[in-house]
Formats: structure tokens, sequence, C-alpha cells
């Protein structure tokens, strides 16, 4: 666990730390963004949770299909959405990758096959199933990546796209982000079995625990159950188990967590984790560190200001997008 | 279709003809739903497919509404045109987020990059005392969202023909077959590619009053129209065919020929789709009317089983006689 | 540099936080991230945390101050600004889209009138087709058919507010037409020699007060009204194929109104009136007429209408029916002429009389009695 990969190179370890940086300081920036009053509605942060991201996106190719849900700013950057369009989307101006009209928790791109930003827990999974069938039924090896957290568990349609999916083995991997909290409610508090990897049995899919924190163990198992669903084995799932730092959303005054507890949990962070790793290693030091951070900071920047200066979409175009605007 | 052969067939028979058709002439169809392949489907609308075509194009799905339907819209989402069958519309309740939060909103949510062609049939309406949960009539909480396209063929033409248009659909659409249409039989008068998803139909022309219906209501209205016509009341009838869109324009045509309307509507009276048909008529047509329009709903009361019951509950052409004499009594 | 530090927005919902606790004072050092202040808000404490690097300056707001988003909490020093400007965001526009006009559609020759106007023109059967509307697109409203000259019966007695000009003359036009349509009218004149009528006028008006003063009118609605009493076929309603004569005798003045137009407000019960009870009615109903006040009873009521253009210089007026009375009396000037009287000619006043009526109901031998009558009414004025 505290061993990096055998064989790992300098450019390959910066790499995945510059992705996780990436995904934090953009994160970052959304909160000071947000109590500024430039981003609305709802905020989930990713922060802590970079190495599931960034790990899952080193398996996936680009004829796989990712659902994801609402807190997936880190999924939509690992994937390789462009910060500039995703940050106008969270403006809500026109240039954002869906338009501006979903706003944070509505992120898609068709051209990386990225289906959204789901605000209803576990609305996604069924929908992953569907692409999933899809690339079966058409003969391809791509599969569906589904993002969900330890609370959609207990949905209804948790259990009804297990099921199905097994039963007609389609190519959808099942990644539930484990960070213990549904919201407010600890997951002890909701599940009557809280080894969440262990339903799986009882729908006879493939699945595994796995440490959310460290990048390498994610992109691992990631490997192993993506090669079971292309080999037309059926689906898989993986608990990733992991910790947000910061609150549910925004507006959330945690009264449901300990202080101790999240610093805990910081120490062992992703980034702090493959940072000290890799400089222990020689891998890294910190000069690069510094220089990685300010290059995701430029980056996040230079989003900021794109979002800022793009344009709204006029009132006049309230009515678009209800229906598809080709001709059949 | 020559005219030396006239095809007469049942509602049931158009509707597989159509699901038949799809399955041969495109390969990225299949039909999804509960009990559709071994079982011949709940209604005997899939009876043979599954012989025919397949497992792999002809699914039965485990009893999970939600996950068959939202498996439907990302295979739609991925390439595939899935029909997916939920067996009747009191069931599709359970997958009312997948609809709702998922089929209507992606277009729009995803600023236009995402289209949801998927076909979703729903068996619906009441009549054989099936009771409360058995028998509801929702299609107006489905015509009620934006993003969603709603239809309801009532005629065999429509029955056959609709299907097709609604694959061609690159929006969601929900077809409702009105259950206790299925055995009907009649001619098939139009090719199935002549048969479009839009558009209300003018079912028989008349020039005392318009009836505006849809679904097995028709079928009502025709039964009355036949008994007004004895007693010198000529109807009109418009079959709505689409729920959503709604088209204004045959409606109000006919009630400008006609000025009185009655709409006859198998959902409850309170929020139905003939509050929002009569407050357009209000809108459009207001100077057009001769008389406040009436209208012919399902009693508020749960569908009761017993056979009088249900009777009584359900718009009946003796109820649409009696609302349309009433329109011409007191010398108005 | 100098730089604030505001209270962000934490939530869609958040308006105001109180601060609770400073983590830093004057002099701290902060960077991006710290946690320098917890906030108290609807959800609970919140730690607030500051974006850029720099030194406290000045705890502007203190614990316990409920304060608004936006509202600057601390200054300090920064070499950096915040990246993102605090306060309101200015937004597009936020007027909404026009929503979508409805309207009718046009629905050709037909008669737009609203359900209520319809109801209402039935109640005093008027044809909705002699009518104008001043509603949107020409419909005829409920304003149009209670403004329409000679409504049958008024229902309540309200005040209504005929408007001179040109919406009064339309509705005089439609009515004017639809009588001469439907009243076959015939039409008789007389000269009369009033100068005893007008001999003791003026004798009467010498020694009245000023609030007792007649007019040459009012001599002339009382003989009306009289024979009206005696010869009930000129006074009286002609609807739905016949006549009915009304059990009194409501004498309508016709008023002109400054503008323009005409209304003719009826002096009730007109037979049994003193005349000088009669003329404090008639100068009332002028000055409310011309001030737009006339009560729908008195517009409805007439069961006969005098009009006359005494002031103007016609001999003889030849006015129109208003349906559904019967027959109207006209009267010109009282001009001298000479006169044959007792063989020789002398210069005496005289006016002209004239009846129009409805040939349904009475004919021209009656109408001459009936001008008769009231030409020796006249001639005896003491006993009105």
């Amino acid at each position: 666990m505290n061993e990096l990969p055998v064989g790992l190179t300098r450019e390959r370890g910066l790499h995945l730390l510059h992705e996780m940086l990436r995904i934090r300081q953009f994160e970052d920036r959304c909160a000071e963004l947000y109590g500024a009053g430039h981003i609305r509605g709802f905020l989930h942060l990713y922060d802590g949770e970079e190495a599931i991201a960034v790990g899952v996106m080193q398996v996936l190719g680009a004829g796989d299909s990712i659902v994801s849900t609402y807190r997936e700013h880190g999924h939509a950057i690992a994937r390789g959405i462009a910060m500039g369009p995703l940050m106008a989307e969270l403006f809500g101006k026109r240039t954002g990758c869906s338009g501006g009209r979903g706003g944070s928790m509505h992120i898609f791109d068709a051209a990386t096959r990225f289906f959204g930003g789901n605000a209803i827990v576990g609305g996604g999974l069924p929908v992953a199933v569907g692409l999933g069938l899809a690339e079966k039924l058409q003969g391809t090896r791509d599969l569906a990546a589904c993002f969900f957290g330890e609370g959609a568990a207990a949905e209804g349609e948790f259990h009804e796209s297990m099921n199905l999916a097994a039963l007609w083995k389609v190519p959808v991997l099942f990644l539930c982000e484990n960070n213990l909290y549904a919201m407010g409610t600890a997951l002890e508090r909701s599940e009557s079995q809280t080894d969440i990897q262990a339903k799986a049995a009882a729908y006879g899919v493939r699945s595994a625990a796995v440490d959310g924190m460290d990048v390498f163990a994610v992109e691992a198992a990631m490997r192993k159950a993506a090669e079971h669903a292309r080999a037309g084995r059926g689906p898989a799932l993986l608990e990733f188990r992991t910790y947000r730092f910061r609150a549910h959303s925004m507006f959330d005054a945690q009264l449901y967590r300990d202080k101790a507890e999240i610093a805990e949990w910081q120490q062992r962070g992703p980034i702090i984790t493959l940072t000290t790793r890799l400089k222990a290693a020689g891998l890294m030091t910190e000069d690069d560190f510094q220089r990685l951070q300010r290059e995701a900071n430029d980056e996040v920047t230079a989003a900021v200001a794109f979002a800022e200066s793009s344009d709204w979409e006029p009132i006049a175009d309230l009515g678009r997008h209800v229906y598809a605007e080709v001709s059949p | 279709m020559t005219a030396a052969s006239v095809t007469r067939i049942t509602y049931r028979e158009a509707v597989k003809q159509s699901i038949r058709e799809a399955l041969a002439a495109d390969p990225r169809v299949f039909l999804m739903g509960e009990d559709v392949g071994k079982y011949g489907g709940c209604f005997a609308v899939s009876k043979g497919l599954l012989e025919e075509f397949g497992e792999e194009r002809i699914r039965d799905t485990p009893l999970s509404e939600s996950a068959f339907v939202g498996a439907g819209i990302g295979a739609a989402m991925g390439g595939l045109r899935p029909i997916v069958e939920v067996m009747t519309v009191n069931f599709s309740l359970l997958a009312l987020d997948q609809i709702v939060n998922n089929a209507a909103t992606l277009c729009h949510m995803s600023g236009g990059q995402l289209h949801v062609p998927v076909v979703i049939r729903m068996a619906t309406g009441a009549g054989r005392q099936l009771a409360a949960q058995h028998s509801h009539s929702l299609e107006v909480w489905y015509a009620h969202v934006p993003g969603l396209r709603v239809v309801a063929p009532a005629t065999i033409d429509d029955a056959r023909g609709m299907l097709r248009a609604a694959l061609a659909s690159p929006d969601p659409v929900i077809i409702f077959e009105p259950i206790s249409l299925y055995n009907m039989e009649g001619e098939l008068t139009a090719a199935a590619s002549e048969v479009r998803l839009e558009g209300a139909r003018v079912h028989r022309p008349g020039g005392d009053v318009t009836l505006v219906t849809y679904g097995a209501s028709l079928w009502r209205c025709d039964d009355a129209a036949r008994e007004l016509a004895s007693g010198g009341i000529e109807s009109e009838i418009v079959d709505l065919r689409s729920l959503r869109p709604l088209d204004d324009a045959t409606i109000l045509a006919s009630v400008r020929k006609t000025r009185r309307v009655v709409i006859v509507d198998e959902g409850w009276r309170t929020c139905s789709l003939s509050a929002e048909i009569a407050m357009r008529i209000m809108e459009q047509g207001f100077y057009d009317l001769d008389a406040p329009i009436a209208r012919v709903c399902t009693e508020e009361v749960p569908i009761p089983y017993p056979k009088h019951l249900e009777e009584a509950a359900l718009p009946s052409p003796a109820r649409i006689v009696a609302a349309v004499k009433r329109m011409f009594s007191d010398g108005q | 540099m100098a730089s604030e530090f505001r209270l962000p927005a934490l939530g869609a919902d958040m308006d105001e936080g109180t601060i609770v606790q400073w983590n830093v004072a004057p002099g701290s050092v902060v960077k991006r991230g710290d946690v320098v202040a917890v906030v108290e808000t609807d959800k609970g404490a919140i730690d607030v945390e500051i974006f850029q690097d720099g030194v406290i300056r000045e705890i502007v707001v203190q614990p316990g101050t409920k304060v608004p988003v936006g509202a600057v909490l601390a200054l300090l020093e920064s070499d950096e600004a915040p990246s993102a400007s605090a306060g309101p965001v200015k937004t597009a526009d936020a007027s909404p889209p026009p929503s979508p006009v409805i309207e009718p559609a046009a629905t050709g020759a037909r008669v737009k009138v609203s359900p209520a106007a319809r109801k209402r023109a039935s109640e005093l059967g008027i044809d909705v087709a002699t009518l104008q509307g001043s509603g949107p697109g020409g419909v005829i409203t409920l304003e149009d058919v209670e403004r329409s000259p000679r409504p049958s019966r008024a229902k309540a007695d309200e005040t209504v507010e005929p408007k001179a000009g040109d919406g009064m003359r339309e509705a005089i036009a439609a009515a004017m037409s639809r009588s001469k349509r439907e009243i076959p009218h015939y039409y008789l004149s007389t000269t009369v020699d009033v100068t005893p009528a007008t001999d003791w006028l003026a004798a009467h008006n010498a020694a009245a007060p000023v609030a007792e003063r007649l007019l040459f009118a009012a001599l002339l609605v009382k003989a009306i009204a009289l024979t009206c009493v005696e010869m009930p076929g000129f006074s009286g309603f002609y609807r739905d194929g016949r006549f009915e004569a009304s059990p009194a005798v409501h004498v309508g003045v016709a008023v002109a109104m400054r503008g323009g137009g005409l209304v003719a407000p009826a002096i009730m019960e007109t037979a049994g009136k003193s005349l000088t009870s009669l003329m404090d009615d008639f100068r009332a109903l002028v000055m409310r007429a011309r001030a737009g006040r006339l009560r729908a009873s008195e517009l409805a009521a007439p069961t006969i209408i005098l009009t006359s253009l005494g002031e103007s210089s016609v001999d003889a007026v030849f006015p129109i029916i208003q349906p559904p009375q019967v027959a109207i009396v006209g009267a010109g000037e009282i001009v001298t002429r000479p006169w044959v009287v007792d063989g020789a000619v002398q210069p005496r006043q005289v006016v002209t009389l004239s009846l129009g009526a409805d040939h349904r109901v009475t004919d021209g031998r009656l109408g001459a009695q009936f001008l008769a009558r009231v030409a020796q009414r006249l001639a005896d004025a003491g006993s009105l």
C-alpha cells in the first residue's frame, strides 16, 4: 500500500499528481466563486476524492461511457472536459459544456461520452445499464462506468440495476465512492449492511473494496474490473473507500461529523499521500511540486477569466432544446 | 394496399405488426418489458415475436420498472432504438423518476447535445373490473411534461402506424394503448408510413356540436354520435391522437364550425386533459362559443370493482348524449 | 495593498450570518484556505475560509453582529486581489420573455359579442348586430350594450354616463336605423296659435319667484302627458309583436348634450305632477344629463318623447320614434306669424307641433285627434 508501483516513471507519477492538483485547485476556486456569488444553486465539491476520478479515468477509453453524480467536477476534469467550458457551465454562461442550461449538477459532454451529472441519487444507474447494454448489443468492447455515492445503495434503483446488469451480463462498472456520509447521514445510520461491495454477492456481481485515497490502487482495481466487463463476463462493483474534506455542499454546517475526524482523513489525503511518496522515492522535488501547483492554478485562473467574459444565453432562446432540434 | 385487399385486423394485431415491422426494418430496434417474450405479452401483443426474433431483441425484464425504463433511456442514448413496454400505466409510477427526470430532461440539460430516442409503450384505461390500482388513465401526467411526446392511438390505422413514427423521432415518445381496444376489429385504411406522430383528426364531421376526445373514448363518442344523429343532432368528433403536443388548430376550427364543445376524457375531471383543452378553447375561441364548454370525465373516485359502479364512474355514450342534449335544451 | 474580506454566500438561501468567532486578529498572517471566522447561520455554525494570502489589518464586524451576505468583515493587506469580486453579481437581464400571446383566432364575419353582453342584450331586447363594439378587436362588450339607446327596461337603477361624442353618435345611429327599419312611421303636423299659453306663461313668470318660473316646454310636456292618459295608444311599448300601453305616462324630454348627441330622460308620472314640480324635474334632468349623471331608469322609462328644437330656427321637426315606444312629439320654434283671428290678420305666437307615430298601433285619424287635444290643452294653460 505504501509502495509505489514497480517501474513507475517520474513522468507518470507527476502526471497523476498534476491531475489531482488540477481537480483540487478547481474545486477550491469554486468554493471561493460560490461565496462571491458567481456560482449559484447547489455546489458539491470533490476535495479528498481526487484519486478515484484520476485513477478510474486512466483506464477508460474514448469509446467508454460515463454516468456520474452531482459531485462530478473531478470526473469531468479527469475525463478531459476542458476547464473553461466547465467553469462557464458553473457560471451558467452559454459557452458552458451544457450550454449553461445545467449548472454544477448537470455536466454533459457528448464528445467525451460524459452522460451527466444527475441530481437524483441513484438516478443514473439504470441509464448506465442501458448505455452498457447498447455497447453489448452493438458488439463493441466498450463499457459504461457509473459513479455513485454509498447513499445510492439504499435506493431501489441500485438493486434493480445491479440485478438487471448481472442478469443480462451488461458491461457496466458500478463505481461506488463511499465517503461515509450521505449528505448528513453516516453510513452506519442508514445501511443494515455497511459493507457496500458485499451487497454485490446477492446479485452474483463481482466486487472489491479499494483504498480510494491511493490513486494506484484505484487504477489497478479498475483495470481488473474493466477487463472483466470487456470480456463479456458482466458487471462489476468497486467500492472506493474515501472521504470528502469539504462539506456535502456549500451551505452545510457539518453538524454530523467531528472536526477531528476530518483532520485525520486530511492527513491521509490522496495528494499528500502521493506527494510524500514521490518525494521519498526521489521522483519529485519541491520545485516540481510548486510548478505543478502553479500550472494548475494558472489553468483554473484562465478558466475563470473565460467564464467571466463569456456571454449569457439570450432569454429569447428560453424555449430551445426541449426537443431535438434536428429533423428526424 | 390495393382496393381489392381490404384488411380487417384487431387493434392488438395492428400493434403487433408495427413492432414486427420495426424489428425487421432496423437492427437497432429491440423490445423489452415484463413478460413480452415467453409469455407473449400481457395482452398478447408480442405473441410469437420471441420465437421469430430471439432473446437479444425480445427481452423479458425482471419486475424493475425503474431499471429497465432507465436502461431504455441509456440504450437509446447509446445508439439503439429500444421499445420499452411498461405493462400498464399503473406500473409506470415506479419509473416516473427515469421518465420525468431523465428522458424528458436530458436533451435540455445537455444543451441539446444528447437526444433520447426511446419509445415507451404503456397500456392504459379501465373497464374490466380490475379495481383501483389497475385502472388508471394518467396520460395527462405525462402530457404535462415538456421534453416528452405523448400519443394516444385510438384507431386501427394509428395503432398500426404510430410506432413507426415514434421510432423515427429523436425525442422520447410515450404511446398509450387503451386496454379496452385491443380486441377491437377494424379496417386498415392507411399505409403505416402515412401515419403522423402529431396532429388531431376529424373522425366524424358534423355541424351541431364538437366532441373532442382521445383513446377508448373515441368509440364512446362514436356511439353517442349515432344516437344523437337519430335525434337530429350532428356531432363532429375530433380524435386528438397526440396529447403532447395538442393540435389547437384542428380543435379550434371545429369549435368555430359548431359553436358547442363537449370534451370526453377518461381521466378524472380534476386537473385533467379536458381542463387544458377547455382552457385553450377559451383562450382562442371564446367568441366562437354559443354555450359553455362541457366535459364528460371519469367521476372523482378510485375505480371500483363491481361492474355497475365502474360503468357509472367512466364516461359512457349515455353520459355523452346527455351532456350534448343539455347544451341544446332551454332554447339555447 | 488594502483588500476586503466579505461574508460569502454559502447557500442558495443564505442572506445573512452572524459572526460568532474570529480565529484571527489584526496582525495575523493568513493563507489562502485558512478558516478565519465562524459564522452562525440557520443551519448551524459554518467555518468561513479566506481566499487570499496576507495580513489582517482590521476586524470590521465584531462577534455577535448579524450582517448580510457581501458585507465587509475585515480588512487586510494583500499582494493579490481576491480572484473573484464579491458582492452582488450582475446576472443577465432577468426580465422574463413576454408570455406567448394567445389570441382568439380571426373568426371572419361573425359579430364578436362577449357572453355578458349577449345576455344583457337579450334581456333588453337589443339586436347586437346593431351595436358597435368598443372592446379589443371590435368586440361588443357589456358596456356597449348598456350604453346603447333605449334599452327596454333597466334592471337596476344605476347611474349611467352617456358619453357625448362619437360613441354616442354611433349608438344613436344604430338605434335610429333600427327604428326606421322596423317601425312604420306616419307623420302629422299642425301649427297652433299658442298666444294664450305664452301670455299665461308671461303672467305666471312675472309673479313667480325665480325657482317657480316655467318654460313653455313644461306646458307642452304636461299637455302631452294628459293627452296620453286619454289616448293610451300613443304611450306604451311595442314588443314581441304586440303593443302594451303603459299604465303610467312618463314623458321623456330630449336634451342636447354639449359636444353633440342627445339623451331623452323621463319625467316620471308626468300626468300627475304640477307644472312647478314638473319644471323642477325638468331642470334637474337637464343638469344631470349634461353632467352625464342620469340614471338608467330615467333613460329606459319614457313611454313617449317630446323633442323640441325650440331654440333653433326651424318651424317643424319630424322626429324618429325611439323603440320600443310608439310615438314621438316634435315642437318647432315659437314664432310670431301673421294669423287670422276673427277675420282679421294679426301677429300671433304660433308653434308647429308634429307627431310621428307607429302605424301598427295608431293611424292618421287618431294621430290628428291627439295633436288636436294637445293643442286644446295648451289653449287653456291654467288648467294644466
